[in-house]
């Protein structure tokens, strides 16, 4: 999974660094010359954006755009994380029932794609007597799908520390959850961070499918507004853009808490 | 005197293969056991039983009075410190941390006590000067001499090293061992996997031969070297002398 980071190699000196934001400027010209040559409607696109962003409430009095759009994810962002733990813990228990329902869930919702997962949720299960809102059926189906990647990144970054760091800790005669909140935890979040924020900035883009459940979420806006007035590239440039810069708040948060969980490994060569 | 360590007839094994025959083994206060041999004899799997790293299948271990069970393995491995041969050292933790760890959370001491007992061992290493530095600013035989300060902040009853010096580069080698040394000296009961054998003469009172899961001979040190009495030892001495610096 490509991670475009422009702020990330700091131990690479100056030069490099001015190196990457004037290339980064100069492709941010060149994409807004050909967004130019477009010739947008921005009187119109001015008028809609507090819309998209989320600024002002829909209809019915709820949240709408990019707002939905947050408010999405990151609820389902912290269900997917409780969920992804509780599933990794089973992935590596001895438990053969444990191993067997986490094995059985991960594989059933990353081996189905996460649209029929929306449908299904939300279309299926009023039949056997579950009747969910179309927000809530979101938001299960982000948090279900997600939580199964999730798990094996979680479980791939605690497999990958050496065994005899526990070994140490247990030599120690150090309580249980010193060794696994002191010794292991810090270790694995620093492997788990990188592909875990890659899946949440992609979880930030599928959250737009919880618009087919009548939810004004931000690519839902830009494509009803663009049908009724045929502003379609207006419409489609800002959510685009709008995606585009929560995706980088994402990577930016995540840059810190790399940065804060390469304690001790990122000061290499100090001496 | 007392036996601080008693191994009666330990057996273990890895699947089917057979690593621990019928151990048996009483260790005194303050006796220095290096254990030789050649690799895959068992050697490393005695020291992870003595601290209850391994289970064993058959026998009876007792450290310092108590039976190794799953209810006593906390409190035996208390007074039991482990140095490994890839030191283990917790890589986001400065120096400081890494030994302040037992000291605050298996011996419950306040912070401050734990500090200035994290800062004794490391004046007793000669480290005192990179407490704040994180292990992977050390060399690999500071970085065993932390490891060594750390297993010692337990203030453990008998100390176990697995091979303290073979992951390490030659010219680092004596300064880890020097710090064994000065240990022994102290009175501290320990056991040592190793192949430097110079250094197994000069520490040890004791050298336990092992090959192939077995306790194959015992003794002094002159007596082994000098003198050994199964052609399973002769040969393996014959091999590590040859290239012993």
């Amino acid at each position: 999974m490509a991670i475009e980071q422009p702020a990330l190699p700091t131990a690479m000196g100056a030069g490099f660094r001015r190196g990457v934001w004037l290339t980064w400027a100069t492709l941010l010209i060149l994409l807004a010359a050909a967004g130019y040559e477009l010739n947008l409607d921005f009187g119109y696109l001015s008028q809609k954006l507090p819309f998209l962003l989320g600024l002002k409430l829909a209809p019915d009095g709820f949240i709408q755009g990019a707002a939905l759009t947050i408010f999405v994810t990151s609820i389902s962002m912290i269900c997917a994380l409780g969920v992804a733990l509780i599933t990794a813990l089973g992935r590596m228990s001895r438990n053969p029932v444990a191993f067997a329902i986490a094995t059985f869930y991960a594989s059933l919702f990353r081996g189905t794609p996460l649209l029929v997962q929306v449908l299904i949720i939300y279309l299926a299960l009023p039949q056997i007597g579950v009747v969910l809102g179309g927000l809530s059926s979101g938001l299960i189906a982000l948090s279900l799908n997600y939580g199964a990647y999730l798990a094996e990144t979680i479980r791939s970054g605690v497999m990958a520390i050496p065994a005899g760091q526990r070994e140490a800790a247990m030599a120690l005669a150090l309580p249980r959850w010193v060794i696994t909140w002191k010794v292991m935890a810090p270790q694995a979040l620093r492997l788990i961070i990188p592909p875990a924020g890659a899946l949440f900035v992609s979880m930030l883009k599928d959250s737009s499918l919880v618009s087919i459940m009548g939810l004004w979420e931000l690519n839902f806006l830009a494509q009803s507004y663009a049908r009724t007035t045929y502003h379609y590239m207006e419409m489609l440039i800002a959510a685009a853009l709008i995606y585009w810069a929560l995706s980088i708040l994402f990577e930016l948060v995540q840059f810190r808490l790399e940065r804060r969980f390469a304690r001790g490994v990122a000061v290499a060569g100090g001496r | 005197m007392p036996e601080l360590i008693t191994l009666s007839r330990v057996n273990k094994w890895h699947g089917s293969t057979h690593v621990l025959r019928d151990v048996s083994l009483a260790v005194t206060t303050h006796e220095r056991i290096v254990i030789c041999g050649p690799s895959g004899s068992g050697k490393s799997t005695l020291l992870r039983c003595i601290n209850g790293l391994e289970p064993h299948q058959s026998g009876e271990i007792h450290i310092d009075g108590k039976l190794m069970a799953g209810a006593t393995r906390d409190a035996i491995r208390k007074e039991v410190g482990m140095v490994f041969q890839s030191f283990n050292l917790f890589p986001h933790m400065t120096v400081l941390e890494n030994l302040s760890l037992a000291p605050i959370w298996t011996r419950r001491m306040t912070r401050e006590e734990a500090r200035a007992t994290a800062f004794h061992y490391l004046e007793r290493v000669h480290l005192a000067k990179h407490a704040e530095k994180f292990p992977n600013q050390l060399s690999g035989g500071e970085q065993q001499r932390v490891a060594i300060a750390r297993a010692l902040c337990l203030n453990p009853k008998i100390m176990l090293f697995d091979e303290p010096t073979s992951a390490l580069d030659p010219e680092m080698i004596q300064e880890v061992l020097d710090i064994i040394i000065e240990l022994a000296e102290s009175g501290m009961t320990l056991l040592c996997v190793t192949h430097e054998m110079g250094f197994a003469r000069r520490v040890s009172n004791r050298i336990i031969f092992m090959d192939h899961g077995e306790i194959i001979e015992q003794g002094s040190p002159a007596q082994l070297f000098e003198r050994p009495e199964s052609p399973r030892l002769e040969a393996f001495l014959a091999r590590v002398m040859h290239g012993d610096r």
